[in-house]
């Protein structure tokens, strides 16, 4: 720019010293290294970057909040533009709301009467902790978010994270304050799921896109658009009935299924302890136990 | 003496500059954007960073903080830990070898540079998680991030140089 050129050359041409290239090399090889030992024990990997989250987090909390103040007024002011056709909307919602929590409770009343008399084993009692999304990072090479509640909170790897909506991902790194979350659409994301009406098991896929995909549906099924996808509780990862998207669009390639967590508007989500261990529990042992 | 101490303090504050803003542009690239379709194309700062300071200063990053700075952004984001050290540490040193040709000249050639440099970075890092992941990821979004990012650059570069030109004037 408008700098004196001379004082550019001035500095030593840094790439001209031996040592300084020798440098350079060892720290591409330190990165490809790195990469390697990732691809290897994922293990220490996922300890290392909690560790960083955990020390970012304070940070990332203080960032994220006036961000979030600023898209809450932002929406506010969009909602009091249109807010009689917001209640007209809602009064209509109720309505129809009202009717089905008619039919839940006739259902519930049902299925606890018929519980009991087939003494069935009861599920454990769910308790969820709450914590506000302060860091995400979504895109080609990764799908995570950052959460501010960490072991101390009673957050713990494996555990299922719920949104408004449905299943958001699961617990992958924890650090005492802070811990990560694997979203359904990253890459390494594999969720037991299953068709809610036809009961049939898959297994829904990430691919760094926004719609996983379902794989090794059970044979023999036909699988329809607008089908609803849930949690099957297979593996003992998650328990089952989560609700976690309809079947968007079939294919003979692939059956894409679209989310109901909107990832573009995730503020604060659920934790669920759900009292199982799962495959997490079995192969990966608590180490201060 | 006593004024030579502060005035050592002062430069080394300064000089440490480059290095803290970049560490600040990747903590601010991974916080949360309630923009819908915005997240996936959210563009590379920590890649401008990287490529402003390797043409202007790089005696104020030298290697080792690049290889941090690419670290930390792998770390928060989620991408396979030591991917983003070899694009920002292959950025720079391309930018290095080239600073002759694009420092001091106009800002259209500095653009240029990033346009370029950045394109090869892009396609870097979507081979590299692609071998890592040993699936063929979306390029579609890559593609997008990336004319995202050199829309977005002069905007940040004008920062940079007015930091440089305010703070990291060289005696």
């Amino acid at each position: 720019m408008d700098q004196r050129p001379s004082t550019i050359l001035r500095i030593p041409q840094p790439l001209k010293s031996l040592v300084q290239r020798f440098t350079y090399l060892g720290l591409i090889v330190a990165a490809f290294g790195l990469m390697l030992i990732g691809k290897i024990d994922a293990v220490i990997v996922d300890q290392v970057r909690g560790e960083v989250i955990n020390v970012a987090a304070p940070i990332l909390g203080a960032i994220s909040r006036p961000i979030q103040t600023m898209a809450n007024v932002v929406d506010g002011a969009n909602a009091a533009i249109d807010m009689r056709a917001e209640n007209e909307r809602l009064r209509e919602e109720n309505a129809r709301l009202l009717q089905w929590q008619t039919a839940a409770r006739k259902l519930q009343a049902d299925n606890a009467a018929l519980s009991k008399l087939l003494q069935v084993v009861p599920e454990a009692q769910a308790s969820y902790i709450s914590a506000r999304v302060i860091a995400s990072a979504r895109g080609t090479y990764g799908n995570s978010i950052v959460l501010n509640a960490g072991a101390v909170h009673g957050a713990r790897k494996g555990q299922a994270v719920l949104g408004d909506a449905g299943f958001v991902g699961r617990v992958a790194d924890v650090s005492s304050h802070a811990s990560r979350v694997l979203l359904l659409t990253d890459v390494s994301s594999r969720v037991p799921v299953m068709l809610e009406s036809a009961r049939a098991r898959a297994l829904l896929v990430g691919g760094n896109v926004n719609r996983p995909r379902l794989v090794f549906v059970t044979p023999g099924t036909r699988v329809t658009p607008s089908e609803r996808i849930v949690t099957s509780g297979d593996g003992g990862a998650f328990p089952p009935g989560l609700p976690v998207g309809v079947v968007a669009s079939v294919t003979d390639s692939a059956i894409e299924v679209q989310l109901f967590a909107d990832y573009d508007r995730l503020e604060y989500v659920r934790i669920g302890d759900f009292g199982l261990d799962g495959l997490v529990g079995r192969h990966m042992p608590e180490k201060n136990e | 003496m006593n004024v030579a101490f502060w005035q050592r303090i002062d430069q080394s504050a300064r000089s440490l500059t480059p290095f803290l803003i970049s560490v600040a542009l990747v903590l601010l690239s991974v916080v949360p954007l309630p923009l819908p379709g915005f997240a996936p194309v959210v563009p590379a700062l920590a890649a401008m960073s990287v490529y402003h300071w390797a043409i202007y200063r790089p005696n104020l990053l030298p290697f080792s903080a690049v290889f941090a700075i690419g670290v930390l952004y792998d770390l928060l984001s989620g991408a396979p830990v030591g991917l983003f050290a070899v694009v920002f540490l292959s950025v720079y040193g391309i930018a290095l070898t080239q600073r002759r040709f694009i420092a001091g000249k106009s800002f259209i050639i500095y653009w240029f540079g990033f346009a370029i440099i950045g394109f090869g970075a892009a396609i870097e890092a979507w081979l590299l998680a692609s071998l890592w992941h040993l699936t063929l990821l979306n390029f579609r979004a890559v593609w997008f991030q990336y004319l995202v990012s050199v829309g977005t650059f002069p905007l940040i570069a004008w920062t940079f140089m007015k930091w440089q030109q305010t703070l990291l004037i060289e005696r």
